[in-house]
């Protein structure tokens, strides 16, 4: 649960954390459910719609102001976005 | 000490040639305005939807002609997940367990090199780290632009077939020719829009069993990827000489020092959370795509090789000329296969050298029938290899015509028989030491005394006479 956590950047309580382990649990024995099915030969479904090649002309389109866009970050320099130092200290 | 083997596999990421990133319609373009082409969709806004640019699948399946890969009746989009200020959705959409082409591969010098899979996958934003000399590990914060993220890449990825850092420069040699030649990429190194990453393993010499593989990152030149690639083999040869194990990493090469150092362990695979992109359709190219790209497929590196070598020329010059991309110069420039050769050698000498160094189109500097027109002037005698020489000085660069200028100036070397013959007649008999001398000497001494001979000629003559006919004129009087 706690490297599921951490994957995901959530910081649980130990209370959310034991709801959590009860809640997935569940989820897992009800996925475990399709092991008692006889699946040979049914290719897995990625997508549940008959669509395939949707796709886009190779055109150049509008793009966002840059004003606009870093007005909308937390914090911004030199034209970039400004983030917090990424690796912690070692 | 025991004998180890190198077993290599390299992985590609080219930047695709298309007007606009892989999901949205901004403009992919190297060097503009930091966030200058971003919209809703590469900046990951809420409610944004990706959708696939047409022309990538078509340059996938033109690669797909050009390596004989399989084309697989469908191939899916997948997220692939992680934390980093690189990608603003925090997952990168790629091609996880069902790529695009699968099953390639590529003639080396004569062996082949298996190519496990290609797949398509965008490009991440530019992080630029600040404070404690630019570093990730020590920077105080970074600054990020993102037109760069969702440029559309190829992944390559090759079997591990290679077995020296030699090979694996002649591999990606190869493959990056067969990129530009199709159109896919510009494929250039320095500018990053082809990056190599190379795994590494040895293994005692004849083992069925392959070792333990070292990935190694970070070299920005072909020059660099051999170094790399030796230094690292160097590297796991002693460890197992000295009894040590190797272990399974990732390694940063340094240009400066010439060595590799351990990166710190990343998230495994797993911990990627791979699953299927569920806001892009399935690909699925039809009969009718393929045909129409196999219809137009230009010319490969090895057959437009095999073309200028039926032609006459030789297989190094060959090699450079399809190289440079003159391939189409030089069979314009070749009238008779009298003079292919000579042709070529002007291509990968006089003309390669202008067009590296003014950066220039050699059909513009001088069209291509005008350099066969000089190497034919030198053909048929009219003019020495050293007055073409000036010839091309003249007519590089300017709208002149060889046979004009050779006209205008006088150029002409004289092959006059009658008129050569006198002017030797004379120095021999201005010259009796060096006459008696020639009659008596044997080949070397000739050749010493031919040049002067020569070159008195070609003083009397201001440097005009033909001097194969000067031999032949010499010899019949002295020889």
């Amino acid at each position: 649960m706690e490297h599921v956590a951490r994957l995901a950047r959530l910081s649980l309580t130990d209370d959310e954390a034991e709801r959590m382990v009860g809640e997935l649990s569940g989820i897992l024995e009800h996925v475990e459910d399709l092991a008692a099915i006889d699946l040979d030969g049914v290719p897995p479904t990625a997508h549940p719609l008959p669509l395939v090649n949707v796709l886009r002309a190779d055109e150049v389109g509008p793009t966002l102001d840059r004003e606009e866009v870093l007005a909308a970050a937390p914090d911004a320099a030199d034209g970039r976005f400004r983030v917090p130092r990424i690796l912690d200290a070692p | 000490m025991s004998v180890y083997e190198a077993v290599i596999g390299l992985e590609l990421h080219v930047e695709l040639a298309t007007a606009t990133k892989l999901f949205c319609s901004c403009p992919n373009e190297f060097g503009a305005e930091p966030n200058t082409n971003v919209c809703p969709v590469c900046l990951g806004l809420p409610g944004s939807l990706p959708v696939l640019n047409a022309r990538a699948v078509e340059l996938a399946l033109r690669l797909a002609e050009a390596l004989d890969f399989d084309v697989p009746d469908r191939s899916i989009f997948a997220r692939k997940n992680y934390f980093y200020p690189d990608m603003p959705k925090d997952f990168q959409i790629s091609q996880y367990e069902s790529p695009i082409l699968s099953d390639g591969r590529l003639e080396v010098d004569g062996a082949t090199v298996g190519i496990e899979r290609a797949h398509l996958e965008e490009d991440t934003g530019k992080t630029v780290h600040m404070g404690g000399g630019g570093r990730i590990h020590d920077a105080e914060h970074s600054l990020v632009d993102y037109n760069r993220a969702g440029v559309p890449l190829m992944e390559i990825v090759s079997r591990p077939d290679i077995r020296s850092a030699e090979q694996a420069r002649a591999y990606v040699t190869e493959l990056r020719g067969v990129l530009k030649a199709i159109g896919l990429s510009d494929v250039k190194m320095e500018e990053g829009s082809m990056r190599v990453d190379a795994n590494v393993s040895v293994r005692e010499a004849g083992a069925a069993e392959f070792g333990t593989k070292v990935e190694i990152k970070n070299m920005n030149s072909l020059r660099s990827l051999g170094r790399a690639i030796e230094h690292e083999i160097e590297r796991q040869s002693a460890m197992l000489d000295a009894g040590e194990r190797i272990i399974q990493e990732t390694r940063h090469w340094n240009e400066d020092d010439g060595t590799t150092h351990g990166m710190r362990t990343k998230e495994g695979s797993s911990d990627y959370r791979y699953f299927p992109e569920p806001d892009l359709t399935p690909v699925a190219p039809t009969d009718e795509q393929r045909a129409a790209v196999r219809g137009a497929l230009p010319e490969l590196p090895a057959q437009q090789r095999s073309r200028l070598v039926a032609l006459g020329v030789p297989e190094a010059a060959a090699r450079t000329i399809v190289e440079a991309e003159l391939t189409t110069y030089t069979t314009s420039a070749t009238v008779s296969t009298a003079t292919t050769a000579d042709v070529a050698n002007w291509v990968q000498g006089e003309v390669l050298a202008r067009v590296n160094a003014e950066d220039a189109d050699p059909e513009e500097k001088l069209p291509a029938a005008r350099l066969g027109e000089l190497v034919d002037l030198v053909a048929e005698g009219t003019i020495s290899r050293a007055q073409a020489k000036e010839v091309f000085d003249q007519v590089w660069g300017t709208s002149k015509v060889p046979r004009e200028v050779v006209k205008d100036q006088g150029l002409a070397q004289v092959s006059d028989e009658g008129e050569l013959a006198k002017v030797i007649d004379d120095i021999i008999t201005a010259n009796p030491k060096e006459s008696d001398a020639y009659r008596a000497g044997d080949d070397k001494a000739r050749g010493k005394l031919q040049g002067f001979f020569i070159g008195q000629a070609m003083k009397a003559t201001g440097g005009k006479a033909n001097g194969q006919l000067l031999k032949k004129l010499l010899d019949d009087r002295l020889g």
